[in-house]
């Protein structure tokens, strides 16, 4: 046993791949495995007439994604709702991160932090069907909007063409601010850590240097918490880009992205269609980072 | 001469904490003065109610004869050279130095320029491009120094600015500050625990102590005439005698201080001399330091003095647990003002 210690404290390297094993395995076969697999996946089309998978490499798929206008709709459908998501998110998440590391007492601090994570400790499914409630055409939202005379205001945004309609719970604006809601604390949370790593003196030299508070926070603040917001980001518009559940229980009719995964390879049956639409968010994510790094949001890491 | 900064029984309170406890000092204009103080006196207290980041519960601040109280940092014409530098680390050495004139409006060819001649002031020309995070300590300090300076300040504080250096840097770094503000003219405010840096760099010292200034003189005066025993001890590190001992060795009950230096060690049964103070006591501990020694020497009624002797001297072959005694005259016994 101690030569075997002895052994493996002078070969370090070998000690280190010896732990790695499991999870090397791990990662390896199931996670990048299962997600070539589908790759592979979205290589091949589906016979027409058969209905069967013809097992030759082809990117016809990928062209009925890309084309087919029923399908560039729900891109560009599911690619709005994440932006909009994600700007929504970083613009509520600021003010609440700043507040929580700048502002709030220690105590005041770990209460918000519980009250940002609380609802994450909840079932999904429950939270979106509370909110269907919540949403409802006679449901709690609109019977308190009602109740102090802003009914009217709630049925002028409702009849916005193309957001709006019938009620808030079949509308994209109350999917929006269901995404919005469920994805808040992965924006709060990575923006918090960032903001809490700028020391307190930062910004009092920028008040010493003449700054005021805005300026302060555009010049200092900001900057420094970018690589939050960029980790925050990435989380909140992946997740909208993937999510079916919510599409599919809140909401206008229009198909998303991850009903369609759902779909085809469900009930139609077609899974290199399905794996070509799961290919759409990798890429878009992709074009996401290379332009949030082009634009300098890791430049502070 | 005229007040640059006048602190009018000004009160800062943490909870329980006096940080600050009704201080009034005046700062002279164009004069360089310090703060000094061990951890938790209120120095950097004092400091930051001057620059505007605290506000004081009681009492106010002037600064150059204007009320400036509840004036926030941004519209106060001081500048601060931070205990970590504070540089923006997203911004180039350039973009740091520049900071003030650029949140004021400044021209970009006018901003520009002046950052560079600030940076050619503190001889670091070549590193405009750089990031803080590639620099070293000691230049990181200048582009700290470079970004304050640059606003013009009729006011530069300074917390504990050399506080990270090396020992030899540190000591370039005083000559060089001390000049700079000869050369510029600007009133300087200095925060130090260092005693010695205190001594040597400033024209006048306010030696803080539980929120307290327990005296305001120069450096010599504190040096030579403590007024009392904190002061004794921590600027001086002298030896305060008080209570019994002191009605022995003086014949009033007074307390008094007496430095290291000016104690001799002499055999036991050395005569006494009628100018000199003297007693019995046991060599605890010698420490050597170069150019002189430091001795702990017990005395028989328990307290321990210090004597700091050249190492030439003929008392280097006292061995430690000798019985020696302490000599010192009668003129450096400095009396003090008030007791513990």
């Amino acid at each position: 046993m101690r030569a075997l210690s002895t052994f493996l404290y002078r070969r370090p390297n070998f000690y280190v791949l010896l732990l790695l094993i499991p999870p090397l395995l791990w990662f390896g076969t199931v996670y990048l495995g299962s997600l070539f697999t589908l790759l592979a996946q979205s290589m091949y089309a589906i016979d027409e007439f058969t209905a069967k998978v013809v097992y030759e490499p082809t990117l016809a798929t990928y062209k009925q994604v890309v084309t087919q206008p029923a399908n560039v709709d729900i891109i560009l459908r599911t690619l709005s709702m994440a932006i909009a998501v994600t700007i929504a998110c970083g613009l509520i998440a600021l003010p609440i991160a700043n507040y929580m590391v700048r502002y709030a007492s220690a105590r005041g601090r770990a209460l918000l932090y519980v009250g940002v994570m609380l609802p994450m400790w909840m079932s999904y499914l429950v939270k979106v069907y509370a909110w269907r409630l919540i949403l409802a055409k006679q449901g709690i939202l609109s019977w308190m909007l009602d109740t102090v005379g802003l009914g009217a205001g709630l049925d002028a945004v409702l009849r916005i063409p193309g957001i709006g309609g019938p009620s808030l719970s079949s509308s994209y604006i109350g999917m929006f601010i269901v995404f919005v809601y469920m994805w808040l604390p992965f924006m709060i949370l990575p923006l918090a850590a960032a903001l809490e790593k700028v020391p307190e003196s930062l910004l009092q030299a920028s008040a010493d240097l003449g700054a005021r508070p805005v300026q302060t926070f555009r010049t200092v603040t900001l900057p420094l918490a970018l690589p939050g917001l960029a980790a925050g980001s990435v989380f909140t518009f992946s997740l909208t880009l993937g999510d079916y559940i919510i599409p599919s229980v809140v909401g206008a009719p229009g198909y998303f992205i991850g009903m369609m995964v759902y779909q085809q390879q469900g009930t139609a049956g077609n899974i290199p269609l399905a794996a070509a639409f799961s290919v759409v968010p990798i890429v878009l994510i992709m074009v996401y980072l290379t332009l949030a790094k082009r634009a300098g949001a890791f430049d502070a890491l | 001469m005229t007040a640059a900064i006048e602190f009018l029984d000004v009160s800062r309170v943490y909870g329980e904490v006096h940080a600050v406890d009704r201080v009034s000092l005046t700062v002279q204009a164009g004069e360089f003065f310090a703060m000094l103080g061990p951890s938790g006196s209120g120095k950097t207290t004092c400091l930051r109610l001057i620059a505007g980041f605290e506000t004081p519960d009681t009492g106010s601040v002037l600064l150059n004869g204007r009320d400036v109280t509840d004036d926030p940092p941004y519209a106060r014409d001081v500048n601060t050279v931070f205990q970590d530098y504070a540089l923006f680390p997203h911004m180039s050495v350039l973009e740091n130095v520049a900071y003030g004139p650029r949140v004021r409006g400044q021209r970009k060819d006018d901003w520009r320029r002046r950052a560079h001649e600030m940076l050619e002031l503190v001889q670091l020309g070549h590193f405009a491009q750089r990031r803080p995070s590639q620099l070293s300590g000691g230049q990181r300090q200048r582009v700290s120094l470079a970004r304050a300076l640059i606003n013009q300040p009729r006011v530069l504080l300074l917390d504990e600015p050399l506080g990270a250096l090396d020992l030899k840097l540190r000591e370039e770094m005083q000559i060089e500050l001390k000049n700079l503000q000869r050369r510029l003219g600007i009133t300087f405010v200095f925060v130090t625990h260092d005693q010695g840096e205190a001594l040597s760099m400033a024209d006048r010292v306010a030696v803080f102590n539980r929120g307290r200034i327990e005296q305001l003189d120069t450096p010599r005066t504190l040096y030579t005439r403590p007024a009392t025993a904190f002061v004794a001890r921590f600027v001086g590190g002298a030896n305060v005698v008080a209570g019994e001992l002191a009605q022995r060795l003086s014949g009033r009950a007074e307390p008094f201080a007496v430095r290291a230096e000016n104690i001799r060690l002499r055999a036991p049964a050395a005569p006494a001399d009628a100018n000199s103070m003297s007693c019995l006591g046991d060599v605890a501990d010698v420490q050597y330091h170069g150019a002189m020694s430091r001795w702990q020497v017990q005395l028989e009624s328990g307290e321990v003095f210090a004597a700091a002797l050249p190492d030439v001297s003929s008392n280097g072959d006292f061995k430690i647990g000798a019985r020696v005694r302490l000599e010192w005259s009668r003129a450096d016994a400095v009396p003090l003002t008030a007791a513990e």
